[in-house]
């Protein structure tokens, strides 16, 4: 190709000593043409984020760097250009952007502040102009009142204002590449779908290459032209969309692509009669407290959860889908009662648990337990394993021996060594871990397990081991299930009735299959339209 | 606002640890004189209202301090408030300088430190923080007197002016500041070293921050790295850190008033202490207390400035 923009040729990226292994990346060739975009494709840890980084020169040194091949930009090779040649390029020929808006964006500094430096940077204007510029670039990526935004500072706009705020930036200078890395992963799904097309928009204006890092397939499917799949810092596959996504031909690809969750929900089950959990008319407020005595204006009211109903069968999946916001969380936590709810009713057994005090429900806490979504920050570093496990029955009264025997029966169900008894938590990856909070979930033999978005924090292959494991435990022990989740692919394949909640409220309820067919509200529609790589199916 | 409910607090609280110790200013005093008689002391205790049950004292206490009356010091016979504003404006002048000393250079010399990461001008910074830190306060003072004044006699050794000299106008400026230099940097160098390495680790911090890789990314200088974004960031925990201690200034400055005989009321305090002079410790606590309270809100608003994240209500 002669109007290449960029070929990176046989490069090895180096880790410091002692890692995993040797080198992050190894022997990678990628190009990119005016126009394209190329989605790196791979799970955690494969690399991808480090090869973007190598391309603006913003490795990790010393210990992290290019230790062989060229980057070759426009006919420059950018692994040898000095450190100042780097400066001028990164931010005008090169941009990139970044997976979580909150922190890529210095919290102290205007909005205006941190556009008006790259023009500072590479180009000579006046104060006046650049800030004339700045304006006119919000207004570009279609943030409202770009007047005021220009003035704001990060915290005072929402996840996808950031992001779009970003995008202004990156594109300020009209770069030949930019590079995004998973901009649009710490988003709302109907956020995101603004933020691709937004992407795409600017790439036909401008004729950018994008360099597009994602894990998503949906998002590949969506917006790629060429498609380069990664491994352990090895180029696996690459080719155009079309071919990786439909005749994949690498192992680990068909691996990857047939651990996608499919759209089409699962045929549902017949529903049984007996209902095991009913929330009704539930409330929680957060704020409204004013300060001590009553002095300053009272603080924001947020209705968290909105008189909410909900009813779960025996052995029933019930999920509960909506965006970040929406009260997901807070209605699972109110419904195992690690927060008070501030009316309504719980009923379990026929007892409505909102009632009971402490020592009340404890023999009540037995019959419902949590599954959480970080399986990083929901187990105690310093407990072992076994403790962790077995603390629960011993607190509801068994004796040593029998919660061990227990604890050591759960390993087993949920697919980990024996040897895991006497390990702590660091040991393990993010999805062992995950089948440990399982397993702590279910050692009190639960009749209902509440899973707040369990497989979030997941990777594909991982999240598609976990829940296959959830549904063989949901048939062994005719559990029933709260889900929560936000990805609806995943939803049509666990649950089967859906939830949709929004501000709060909920807004439509129905089994899964009848909520995908024909959404009752438009906000449901909304969802479903958003989600990323409908057109594709494998 | 909720200052006023916790300076009363602590008067509260101040009124019952104080009389918690053993012994009244009517036995110190008697103590001194050498012959009073049971029946005299008894009779000075009714005249200075202590032979009352406690919770009337502090009935009586409180009452005062709402209209702003101190009480009266029965030790220096004059009235408490008039002692104490005599001996505050020295106090705050140490204070006051050795906070913008102390804050100022460590803030400098952690940035330096954090900029020139893992060099021997790092490791220099690092090791004069650690001594410093470590080195006790009257220790200290005393090096300072011996090496500077007496050896060679570049400062005075002790008190706030001189007095015999009867300066006036801009040379009694200069006398002052000739007498605040010693105990200035003595108070200072401990506090110094502590704000040294908290800006060291603060700037550290947040040099692994995501914002500024994309500073980098869009093509930023280190300089402006440093200067415009990370600095101010790492400024915040500083501040907090700065507004905090003023209260254990004052304690420390108790010590190096008593090393320089500077006339504040680190010095007061100490010697009310030892003559069970209630009234006039707890007017000093008082005061103590309000000027904590009132550095925090001054803190507070710095706050706002450095962080937009926070609003004054």
């Amino acid at each position: 190709m002669t109007n290449s923009l960029l070929k990176i040729s046989n490069v090895d990226i180096s880790l410091p000593e002692g890692s995993e292994r040797l080198l992050a990346v190894e022997n990678l060739c990628i190009d990119l043409v005016p126009g394209e975009t190329l989605c790196i494709v791979g799970e955690s840890g494969s690399g991808k984020s480090l090869t973007a980084r190598a391309l603006m020169g913003l490795l990790p040194a010393p210990h992290v760097k290019v230790t062989q091949g060229q980057i070759d930009f426009c006919g420059e090779d950018l692994t040898k250009v000095t450190e100042r040649r780097l400066r001028e390029i990164r931010g005008s020929e090169i941009s990139m952007i970044f997976q979580e808006p909150m922190t890529a964006l210095n919290p102290v500094m205007t909005i205006g502040g941190q556009i008006d430096e790259i023009f500072r940077y590479h180009v000579s204007m006046s104060a006046a102009e650049r800030r004339e510029r700045a304006i006119q670039l919000l207004d570009d990526v279609q943030l409202p009142d770009p007047a005021q935004i220009v003035n704001s500072y990060p915290h005072e706009l929402s996840g996808g204002q950031r992001q779009r705020a970003m995008i202004a930036m990156a594109l300020a200078l009209e770069p030949k590449i930019l590079i995004a890395d998973e901009p649009t992963t710490a988003l709302d799904v109907t956020t995101q779908a603004q933020i691709l097309k937004l992407i795409s928009d600017m790439q036909a204006v401008h004729q950018t290459g994008v360099l597009f890092i994602t894990h998503d397939f949906g998002v590949v499917a969506d917006i790629a032209d060429r498609v380069a799949v990664m491994q352990y810092g090895h180029v696996v596959e690459t080719g155009t969309v079309d071919k990786v996504l439909n005749n994949p031909e690498h192992p680990y690809t068909q691996a990857l692509i047939s651990s996608v969750p499919s759209l089409v929900p699962r045929s549902a089950r017949a529903r049984s009669e007996e209902t095991v959990l009913e929330v009704k008319n539930v409330n929680k407020t957060f704020g409204g407290g004013s300060s001590f005595f009553k002095f300053g204006k009272p603080s924001r009211v947020v209705d968290a959860v909105k008189d909410v109903t909900i009813e779960l069968r025996r052995g029933e999946t019930l999920g509960v889908v909506g965006e970040s916001g929406s009260g997901k969380s807070t209605l699972a936590r109110c419904i195992i009662r690690l927060m008070d709810s501030d009316s309504g009713q719980i009923i379990l057994n026929e007892v409505n648990i909102c009632d009971l005090n402490r020592a009340e429900m404890r023999p009540w806490r037995a019959k419902i337990q949590m599954v959480f979504q970080d399986p990083f920050a929901s187990l105690n570093p310093r407990v072992k394993i076994g403790q962790i496990i077995r603390q629960g029955p011993i607190i509801q009264g068994a004796t040593q021996e029998e919660a061990e025997a227990r604890t050591l029966e759960l390993l087993e169900i949920v697919g980990l060594d024996e040897r895991a008894f006497n390990r702590y938590p660091h040991e393990f990856s993010g999805g062992q871990r995950q089948r440990i909070g399982i397993a702590r979930a279910l050692a009190l033999n639960p009749e209902i397990l509440v899973a707040d978005e369990p497989v979030s924090a997941l990777d594909v292959s991982i999240q598609t081991q976990i829940l296959s494991l959830l549904d063989e435990i949901r048939t062994k022990m005719n559990l029933s299930m709260v889900f929560i989740t936000h990805d609806l692919r995943v939803a049509a394949q666990v649950c089967d009735r859906l939830a949709v909640m929004r501000y709060g409220e909920i807004v439509e309820t129905g089994a899964t299959a009848d909520i995908f067919d024909a959404p009752q509200h438009s906000y449901t529609r909304d969802l479903l339209a958003a989600v990323p790589g409908q057109n594709w199916e494998r | 606002m909720q200052g006023i409910p916790i300076i009363l607090a602590i008067v509260v609280m101040n009124f019952f640890l104080l009389n918690l110790a053993e012994g009244d200013a009517v036995d110190v005093l008697a103590g001194e004189a050498g012959s009073a008689t049971p029946e005299y002391m008894e009779k000075m205790r009714a005249k200075f209202g202590l032979d009352q049950p406690l919770p009337v004292q502090l009935a009586v206490y409180l009452k005062n301090v709402v209209q702003l009356d101190l009480g009266y010091s029965f030790r220096h016979e004059m009235p408490v408030h008039e002692l104490i504003f005599d001996r505050f404006w020295a106090t705050l002048l140490l204070m006051t300088s050795t906070i913008i000393l102390a804050v100022g250079f460590g803030i400098l010399l952690g940035l330096f430190a954090a900029v020139n990461l893992n060099t021997w001008k790092d490791a220099l910074i690092s090791v004069f923080a650690l001594i410093t830190y470590a080195t006790p306060l009257f220790w200290v003072g005393l090096m300072m007197i011996i090496v500077f004044s007496i050896k060679n006699d570049w400062f005075p050794t002790s008190g706030m002016e001189n007095s015999a000299a009867f300066y006036e106008g801009f040379d009694r400026v200069k006398d002052i500041a000739h007498h605040l230099v010693l105990p200035t940097i003595t108070l200072s160098l401990f506090y110094l070293a502590l704000y040294t390495r908290m800006m060291r680790a603060s700037m550290l911090e947040q040099y692994g921050q995501d914002y500024v890789v994309t500073a980098r990314a869009k093509g930023l200088s280190e300089r402006r790295i440093t200067f415009v974004h990370v600095l101010r960031n790492a400024l915040l925990p500083v501040v907090t850190m700065a507004g905090v201690q003023v209260g254990a200034l004052i304690g420390g400055s108790v010590i190096v008033e008593s090393v320089f005989a500077w006339p504040g009321l680190g010095m007061l305090a100490f010697e009310s202490l030892f003559a069970r002079d209630l009234n006039l410790l707890l007017g000093i606590f008082l005061l103590s207390s309000v000027l904590v309270v009132a550095v925090n809100l001054v803190v507070d608003v710095i706050y706002c400035f450095l962080d937009p994240r926070i609003e004054v209500n």
